[in-house]
């Protein structure tokens, strides 16, 4: 059960945070088809960041947790500068923004492979020591829980069970996760509140819905899409390099397993609303983990493995996902209501 | 106001006048601009690495722009350039399915529809042609009739891929783009699938672990119609004239048939197409219908060559054959003679990717950099055609991006298409109903 809800967190996390990065963007105008290939650029850079740091030593395995916040930050900056690729056009350019995005969905993977190419003389570029686990999994040593007799008396009656072990929360939720999980988290709670709860998020989303109205009162459009896009493509960023520490060890090979399209997708299902895409979000991890461990699932932990005894193809639960989208939008896309103005170029003559 | 506005066209120079050559050269110009910046990577390259020498950097230019008459390098280590067989029936060779996929593209884009299912397209023609090609027995059915049969079957498969999305779209309204990249990723799979619980693969051969037999082993090859005569060592067969022939087609199904003028009315309007008379929900899966078909069709294309070995793990990705359709389509701005050229140019640069591999320091997704530099650039490409019109005429031009914009960003819109009309005479009053509703929330 903890594995479950661990490996679900796993894959849920890049889909929901990337699923916000197309809100952001849609809310304000913008389709960004390009959340693909900006989550492969992001866990290019957040990569090499890694490697570089770690072959000039600028930080050793005792600062790890640093490292991966500032990596955080830089794959997160590096993603909004991507998506100025896309803004630029789609706003000033008033180019076919799924045109746009498709280029950049062509161009992130080129890129990368050539950038991994010339740098490593290889297809793939992984951490220059370590791997992710050792370094950035958060253990029972980063909590102090192997020495229970010296934790504090709080942490003590909330994590440890009456055994001397650690309880059910802290074995699912503290050991053997990412911190980038809960820092995703927090980034799509802040995000969202400030979506809908501030003026800069109400003028955000009036963009996408009336962009004339919303330009009669004085906001100005071309900025707010700019600040939507570059929002989602640090997002998307930021959500690519933690798809490739948790599924990949933290290794770029310019993809990310049409992560960003099936993003996408939970974004139209979760119809443009944070709190459904949360949602959408976990119930599609859990069917990524499925499809990925279904034959090491023990749900009761009674040594029967029941999924793997039903001798289902693997196949199978690879396409249920993609199967199931495309299922769930037959019956619920009358009821989807898309920003009305998104992949509309702004113009002011026009009424 | 109007006798200004053909005033100015009188003046804008005559050459530009022609719509066909403004949209050849604004093709020209993104191809060129896209050189440029796989150029531009190169030297830089060369520069910041050290690695890299300058005159290495310079030689990977060279081999970007004339790669595709590259051969090989003389005792003393230079490039040499010349006639060279070998790359030009290779071109022609990797330009058959490319071209098959530009084709589908393009008449998708017709209809005013997204085809980025391409990739599933070709997947599912794949699975039928080979499937054909290595189950019926060539002992007791003559070959011609099997490479005939595959083909169609090939074709079928991609029909029946490209029509779901298509019907998605056309009667449940969802947004075809993303309908397109679950049936890929489907499709993907259900491949996957079907081969490893299949007899057709490889098991004969030692490194071929997870390929399929060539249709060769069932003595089914395209006919080579003496181009390998001409191109000898080459890959080069008969495909490329079935390609051309294709597009031949759907250039005179496209322009001179009452078909091919409903799927154009349903794409710059549906509701002006509707409202003469025309199906536009049956328009829409036609097309998508007619868009797969020759995507499969270009996946037989290349397996029945009898030289192309399939690999069939996959579902961790899809075939580039597939996406570079989208390029090519752009390239040839949807007109299907447009698209031999442009199909033919991007295997070109296919090509110098790989001289480039085998010669120098670089790395052939070089290449593919560049035709993503030119897709970006062909994305306003309506922009760069209104600036070669001159100035004058760029405002109207650009009301004519953004109204085409809409025209094809209609189809990813999730509404539901007969609310739009209404949606937008309300546009206003509802927006206002919106905003009090948000201020509200905000001052809780």
């Amino acid at each position: 059960m903890e594995f479950l809800i661990q490996q679900t967190l796993i894959y849920a996390v890049p889909l929901l945070i990337v699923a916000l990065a197309g809100v952001f963007a849609e809310r304000s105008g913008i389709i960004n088809l390009a959340l693909e290939g900006i989550m492969i650029f992001g866990a290019f850079t957040g990569v090499l960041f890694i490697h570089i740091m770690q072959k000039n030593e600028a930080f050793m395995k005792e600062q790890a947790q640093t490292l991966l916040v500032l990596t955080m930050l830089a794959s997160a900056a590096l993603g909004a500068v991507f998506s100025l690729l896309l803004s630029f056009s789609a706003v000033n350019l008033k180019s076919d923004q799924t045109i746009t995005g498709t280029a950049l969905n062509l161009l992130a993977p080129a890129l990368v492979l050539f950038l991994i190419n010339v740098i490593a003389n290889q297809n793939v570029l992984s951490m220059f020591s370590g791997d992710a686990a050792s370094w950035f999994m958060l253990k029972k040593s980063t909590f102090g829980f192997d020495d229970i007799e010296s934790l504090n008396p709080l942490a003590r009656l909330l994590f440890i069970n009456s055994d001397g072990e650690m309880n059910f929360f802290a074995r699912t939720f503290l050991v053997k996760n990412y911190l980038t999980t809960y820092i995703c988290i927090a980034v799509f709670v802040v995000l969202s509140i400030i979506l809908y709860k501030t003026k800069f998020g109400l003028r955000l989303r009036s963009c996408g819905e009336n962009p004339q109205a919303a330009d009669s009162l004085g906001i100005s459009v071309h900025k707010m899409r700019y600040s939507g896009t570059t929002i989602s493509g640090a997002l998307a960023g930021m959500g690519g390099f933690v798809f490739a520490l948790t599924t990949a060890n933290a290794s770029a090979s310019g993809d990310v397993a049409g992560f960003g399209f099936l993003a996408l997708a939970v974004m139209i299902f979760g119809n443009w609303n944070p709190g459904t895409i949360a949602l959408t979000a976990f119930l599609f991890g859990l069917f990524k983990c499925i499809a990925a461990a279904y034959s090491t699932i023990d749900l009761n932990g009674d040594g029967v493995y029941l999924l793997k005894e039903l001798g289902i193809s693997t196949n199978f639960y690879r396409m249920l996902p993609y199967l199931i989208t495309l299922l769930v939008l037959a019956f619920t896309s009358k009821k989807s209501r898309a920003p009305k103005a998104e992949g509309i170029p702004y113009d002011k003559g026009v009424r | 106001m109007r006798n200004l506005n053909s005033k100015a066209k009188e003046s804008a120079s005559p050459l530009l006048k022609n719509e066909g050559i403004k949209s050849v050269s604004a093709s020209l110009l993104s191809i060129m601009a896209g050189l440029l910046v796989g150029g531009a990577i190169t030297v830089i390259v060369a520069l910041i690495n050290d690695e890299i020498s300058f005159k290495a950097g310079l030689e990977g230019l060279k081999l970007i722009f004339f790669g595709l008459f590259s051969t090989g390098r003389d005792i003393s280590g230079n490039l040499t350039f010349g006639f060279n067989p070998v790359n030009i029936g290779n071109l022609l060779f990797r330009a058959t399915p490319v071209i098959m996929t530009g084709l589908s593209v393009a008449v998708a884009f017709k209809t005013g529809l997204f085809n980025i299912g391409a990739p599933g397209q070709y997947l599912m023609g794949t699975a039928a042609s080979l499937f054909i090609a290595l189950t019926i027995p060539s002992s007791s059915v003559p070959t011609w009739i099997i490479w005939l049969l595959a083909l169609i079957g090939g074709m079928a498969a991609g029909a029946l891929w490209g029509a779901i999305p298509g019907a998605l779209k056309a009667y449940l309204n969802i947004n075809e783009v993303l309908a397109c990249i679950m049936t890929n990723w489907i499709a993907a799979n259900l491949v996957t699938w079907f081969f490893e619980s299949s007899n057709l693969r490889n098991g004969n051969e030692s490194g071929k672990i997870g390929y399929i037999m060539p249709t060769s082993a069932n003595g089914v090859v395209t006919a080579k119609l003496g181009l390998d005569r001409i191109f000898p060592g080459s890959q080069v067969n008969g495909g490329i004239l079935v390609a051309i022939i294709f597009a031949i087609l759907v250039y005179v199904m496209i322009y001179k048939t009452t078909l091919g003028y409903s799927m154009k009315a349903c794409g710059s309007n549906k509701h002006a197409a509707e409202y003469a008379g025309i199906k536009s929900k049956r328009m829409l899966v036609l097309s998508m219908a007619i868009a797969g078909a020759l995507s499969g069709g270009g996946a037989s294309l290349y397996y029945l060559s009898g030289n192309t070995e399939f690999f069939h793990a996959t579902y961790q990705s899809l075939p580039a054959e597939g996406f570079n359709g989208i390029p090519i389509a752009l390239l040839a701005a949807n007109n299907p003679i447009g698209v031999i050229f442009s199909g033919l140019f991007m295997s070109m640069l296919n090509i110098a990717g790989q001289q480039l591999k085998n010669l120098t320091a670089y790395n052939e997704y070089i290449t593919d950099i560049i035709i993503a530099a030119i897709v970006y650039l062909s994305a306003f490409s309506l922009v760069i055609k209104a600036l070669l019109s001159g100035l004058h005429k760029r405002k109207s031009a650009v009301a004519v991006a953004t109204r085409k914009g809409n025209s094809t960003t209609a189809g990813v819109q999730t509404h539901a298409d007969e609310e739009i009309i209404e949606e937008i005479n309300n546009g206003v009053k509802n927006a206002e109903i919106d905003f009090s509703e948000d201020k509200r929330e905000g001052e809780e």
